[in-house]
């Protein structure tokens, strides 16, 4: 067969390619875009629905901004958000303090002991919530700890290690060695070098781990579920109302947390860009 | 004196996350696992007496909790994979300059609280909610029709809340690849849906894995969607465990169930270990 001949063969055939990209796939993307973001469209649309019960319901009753207006207006509500925000907040800098080391052993050292610190990071990923949060409460338990807002720092701070070790380990892992190196050759202590050299550096790594540590911590209900006694989080505090109905402040608060999540989101991604 | 200082370095720069995930990660579960072979009840004390009887009477107990757990999760795995993976090559191929924005409006659910997406789900698919009650206004769905507490219900919502956790493995699976692999392919003559199932499925294979992991470990595990989009008739081993710990006290159920959701974990997690090193799980999963 010459190539003239396999080209023509393959035309048709490259043409249902293409077709399949330029067509077929995008359009297929835009759908499941649209399935990911209706809850979303949701929450922030029914955020400005009246309601005359306090209570959210499934028509449209109008247009308002009252339920803004009267964010805070259920203190119960508010102290969860209140507890949310405290806990997210203590537990990524615990974890960034904690992560941040445990990221550049695991970068800049082979050492014994390595892959077992990569595998116990992974299953803390992957372990299912309902048995880490299980477990943490038998431990409390045993220990005859009180729950509140320490223990939810303490299992939040627990997941969390994870995540910012590895966002800070991609960031170590991609500098270059040798600016360090010159901070050395150029009389710099170890401390000097790591403030000086190495810490601004990987600043923008740990700032991103900082940012997955509070999403996750804020989002999180599984886990908190098992060692929060009575105190609430925010999630907690709205799946409890799930029962008697929600009011409309938590799709207010959704819909104002999920903007500024957006927001810090793409400072962050303009910042990465920035100092890379 | 420097190279004993280099040789302790990672030793102790690794010290406070051992001891920390060592305390409230590593013993607790052990303490679990356990639990779960120790006979007796919370006022006179267990003993540790090995009985794998416990689980015995788990499985008896449980068996519909356990079946419809794993059937559920790996239902809405298989769904969430089906979903992504076409979306996840489409971006990653052809995206061009504005893949980073679509993988950001793909990954907006995780800025929306969890509960708050299950719950805007309750309300989509409430009897007269958005969805159903247009649809039966219109004559297209009979009166009847519902939605909420059915099978149906949790596995969509366990499918919708594991999307992104599965693009964004594909995603970093699919992109990796080297194009020229996949020219080579076609200059062979391999048909489109030859180098799709011979080159770049096998090449985006430890994301696949990675995703299937994440995704099958936590909705095998989750309650949250049961609880909220499902009825009676759906209660998963989440829901058993929570009820045991927090309701019932019953630590030696609820502990071996954790066992058998951590025993799962562990043999896909020394699976994928395996086949592809601990550090590809890794670098999958972020």
């Amino acid at each position: 067969m010459s190539t003239a001949e396999a080209s023509v063969m393959a035309a048709p055939r490259e043409r249902r390619r293409i077709q399949l990209g330029r067509f077929v796939l995008p359009v297929y993307t835009w759908l499941v875009i649209l399935y990911t973001v209706i809850p979303i469209v949701l929450m922030i649309v029914y955020s400005f629905n009246q309601a005359p019960s306090g209570r959210l319901t499934f028509q449209w009753l109008g247009f308002t901004t009252q339920w803004y207006q009267q964010v805070f207006a259920i203190p119960d509500l508010t102290n969860s958000l209140v507890n949310s925000l405290i806990v997210a907040a203590s537990s990524s800098v615990i974890s960034a303090i904690i992560g941040t080391p445990l990221a550049l052993a695991l970068a800049r050292y082979r050492y014994r002991g390595k892959n077992l610190t990569d595998g116990v990071i992974f299953t803390n990923i992957a372990a299912p919530s309902v048995v880490v949060g299980a477990s943490l409460l038998s431990l409390f338990i045993s220990l005859n700890v009180n729950r509140g807002l320490a223990t939810i720092i303490i299992a939040h701070v627990t997941f969390n290690i994870a995540f910012v070790t590895i966002v800070v380990r991609a960031r170590v892992v991609g500098l270059d060695r040798s600016i360090e190196r010159a901070a050395y050759d150029l009389g710099a202590s170890p401390w000097v070098a790591f403030q000086k050299v190495l810490l601004p550096l990987i600043m923008p790594g740990i700032l991103a781990g900082m940012l997955l540590a509070f999403a996750m911590s804020i989002d999180d209900f599984i886990i908190t579920s098992f060692v929060a006694g009575q105190t609430l989080t925010f999630p907690l505090w709205v799946y409890g109302a799930v029962k008697v109905g929600i009011p409309p402040q938590v799709f207010v608060m959704g819909t104002l947390i999920f903007l500024a999540g957006v927001v810090l989101a793409l400072i962050n991604v303009f910042l990465q860009r920035r100092s890379a | 004196m420097r190279a004993v200082r280099v040789r302790l370095a990672p030793y102790l720069l690794s010290l406070p996350g051992w001891f920390w995930l060592g305390l409230f990660f590593l013993v607790p579960i052990i303490a679990v696992l356990s639990v779960s072979l120790q006979t007796g009840n919370p006022d006179t004390g267990y003993n540790l007496t090995w009985h794998f009887s416990e689980f015995g009477t788990v499985l008896s107990n449980y068996n519909g909790e356990l079946v419809r757990s794993f059937l559920y999760g790996a239902i809405s795995t298989l769904a969430a994979f089906v979903i992504a993976y076409p979306m996840a090559y489409w971006i990653a191929f052809h995206g061009g300059r504005h893949k980073s924005t679509y993988l950001f409006i793909i990954l907006l659910p995780f800025f929306v609280s969890f509960v708050i997406r299950t719950l805007s789900w309750q309300f989509l698919l409430s009897d007269n909610g958005i969805v159903l009650g247009t649809l039966k206004n219109i004559g297209v769905l009979p009166q009847s029709t519902h939605v909420l507490s059915t099978p149906f219900a949790v596995i969509a919502g366990l499918t919708y809340n594991a999307l992104p956790y599965m693009v964004l493995p594909l995603y970093v699976a699919i992109e990796k690849i080297d194009r020229r692999v996949v020219r080579a392919a076609g200059d062979l003559y391999a048909s489109g849906a030859q180098a799709f199932a011979r080159v770049i499925l096998p090449l985006s294979s430890a994301g696949i894995f990675a995703g299937f992991l994440l995704v099958f470990v936590t909705n095998t595990g989750d309650y949250v969607n049961a609880s909220i989009l499902g009825g009676p008739g759906t209660t998963m081993v989440g829901n058993v465990i929570q009820n045991s710990y927090l309701s019932n006290q019953d630590y030696p159920t609820a502990s071996a169930l954790s066992s058998i959701l951590m025993v799962l974990l562990l043999f896909v997690i020394w699976l994928y270990a395996r086949v592809f090193g601990t550090e590809a799980v890794e670098e999958a999963v972020v």
